[in-house]
């Protein structure tokens, strides 16, 4: 396994936010973390790049534990974040969104570069030198795609990966997620459209209230009728 | 009007202004970037001067002195970071300032066991000591041609390094998100280190040019201290720009209200009453112009944007 997570616990302040989380994505796959608005999908993405500090369990990627470990080393061992909210540096240009934390610490071969980001996401092309606070919601979500991308990541995990974005924006972000999958690239998806999300994943993870309550494929959950109901409510 | 003397007192002005700035900066990339009040910084000018000075005494060479005082005032800086101000980067502004007037009278003590009460004179190269013509009975020390060149000189530099680098990105980065630098996969704790040691090498350069024209002396970083935060305040904190044109702003207003304020004051009142107030107005100009531009623009001049 390349991600595991075991028994995870975080707490913000004296309140819980995950209770004994349990997740494990392989070299290559696609995994999704479904559940409902404030259920630990967020909290569970930030603890592993050290972001909001575990309190008990352990997170292993390729073996190296990454509960206690600073958040930088722990992007460095391969981990690449498209954020909750793109968090895109608004005073740098989208140009330099991308050069800024560039990075190829595992030494991966074809590393991504800023030419082949832009090919991937041609509208970006003309916004170079645009102030990041000045593109629009899509272009954010693309150049944080990109920003990601080129710290040559391992697993690239994307928290609300087209949330707020009109569907033909949604529509290239899901094309880029399957061409990057393509590349060997693992990814790690939290999105509310399951029917894209399906499609992309080999493997699925709902959420509630801190703990994963249900796994399997996406024909598993597509079949699971109650699951569906229960948990995601659809 | 006598024009020489206005273009000889413009050229102090721009020569104060520039080594405000090379204080200014380190303050203005340490408080925009950090959040960090550092009353000490002033303290690293005089720590510059002094290491300079000894420097020049034992080598009798001050550009090299100068040339080695510098990354040794770096390391200064760097030792504080580590030791001092990394550890207040998370309390409140009132603990920053606490911690770093401790800093400053620790800093002065220490000054005062190792270099003694009393100043220190740096001597300069003859080439250096004279004066030049610049044209018709305009006379200027070519000293201070040497410290406008060196100031411009490094405000181009470190224009290009906050724009044109990638450490400078990182730098502009961090100042509006670190966490999500450092989930990237930057060490955010070194870069800072590294921004707070060049703040203080460039504070230390200031230090190390005043020290020819005004001795090496503790104490020397208090006044300098005031009029750098009233800078940082006029140009936006956190704006390398604002820095730069408030530094000038000031160094050229305070210089020409000190020479041509009392004559001013004559057209419209008696000769001795002028001589009477102009010396206490002139003192107060920096702070009326600061006063005057925060009422226009309460984020200073270049208020960076960072959120
Ligand atoms: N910074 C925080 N401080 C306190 N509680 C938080 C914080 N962030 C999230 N929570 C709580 O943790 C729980 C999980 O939130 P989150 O991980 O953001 O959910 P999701 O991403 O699934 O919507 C929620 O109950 C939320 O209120
Ligand atoms: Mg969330």
């Amino acid at each position: 396994m390349m991600l595991k997570i075991s028994n995870l616990t975080t707490h913000y302040g004296p309140s819980q936010a995950l209770f004994g989380l349990d997740l494990h994505i392989g070299t290559g796959e696609v995994a999704t973390l479904l559940g409902r608005n404030g259920m630990g999908k967020t909290t569970t993405i930030n603890s592993i790049m050290g972001i909001v500090p575990a309190s008990g369990g352990s997170i292993t990627f390729d073996g190296v534990e990454l509960v206690g470990r600073a958040s930088f080393k722990t992007a460095n061992l391969g981990l690449g974040l498209v954020p909750e909210g793109r968090q895109i540096f608004p005073n740098l240009t989208l140009e330099e969104n991308l050069i800024a934390t560039a990075s190829n610490h595992l030494k991966q071969d074809n590393p991504w570069t800023m030419d082949k980001v832009l090919n991937m996401f041609p509208s970006l092309q003309d916004r170079r030198k645009f102030m990041g606070n000045l593109l629009s919601g899509g272009e954010q979500q693309m150049l944080a795609i990109g920003r990601a991308l080129m710290t040559n990541p391992k697993l690239l995990i994307l928290d609300e990966a087209t949330e707020g974005l009109a569907p033909l924006v949604r529509q290239i972000i899901w094309d880029a997620l399957a061409l990057i999958r393509e590349t060997g690239t693992s990814i790690l998806v939290v999105d509310k459209n399951l029917k894209d999300l399906l499609r992309l994943a080999d493997r699925n993870f709902i959420i509630e209230r801190g703990k994963i309550v249900w796994s399997g494929t996406s024909d598993e959950l597509r079949a699971d009728r109650e699951a569906l109901h229960r948990y995601l409510g659809v | 009007m006598d024009y020489t003397l206005l273009i000889v007192q413009m050229l102090n002005g721009l020569q104060l202004g520039l080594l405000l700035f090379l204080v200014a900066s380190g303050l203005t990339l340490v408080f925009g970037i950090l959040d960090f009040v550092n009353l000490a910084h002033g303290s690293i000018y005089m720590v510059g001067a002094f290491i300079c000075a000894s420097l020049t005494l034992w080598l009798g060479n001050f550009l090299l002195a100068v040339v080695i005082a510098l990354p040794l005032t770096g390391a200064v800086g760097y030792a504080i970071e580590v030791l001092v101000a990394r550890r207040l980067y998370d309390k409140d502004h009132l603990d920053h300032v606490l911690g770093t007037f401790g800093l400053i009278l620790v800093l002065d003590t220490l000054a005062h066991m190792i270099w003694g009460p009393a100043g220190i004179t740096v001597p300069l190269p003859a080439w250096l000591d004279g004066q030049v013509e610049i044209f018709d009975g305009a006379v200027i020390p070519t000293f201070r041609l040497l410290i406008i060149a060196v100031g411009l000189a490094v405000a181009g530099g470190l224009f290009w390094l906050v724009n044109y680098t990638k450490l400078g990105m990182l730098i502009r980065a961090g100042a509006s998100n670190r966490t999500m630098v450092a989930a990237l996969g930057v060490d955010i704790q070194t870069l800072f280190a590294l921004v707070f040691a060049l703040g203080a090498m460039l504070a230390g350069l200031a230090g190390m040019l005043i020290a020819p024209i005004t001795t090496a002396s503790i104490g020397m970083g208090g006044q300098i201290i005031i009029t750098a935060f009233v800078v940082i305040i006029i140009g936006g904190i956190g704006s390398m720009k604002g820095a730069f044109i408030a530094a000038l702003l000031v160094g050229v207003i305070d210089t020409m209200g000190r020479s041509f304020l009392d004559s001013g004051f004559a057209l419209f009142m008696s000769r001795d009453a002028a001589e009477t107030a102009a010396p206490a107005v002139s003192a107060m100009m920096i702070y009326i112009l600061m006063a005057a531009i925060l009422a226009f623009k309460p984020q200073g001049l270049f208020p960076p944007k960072v959120r």
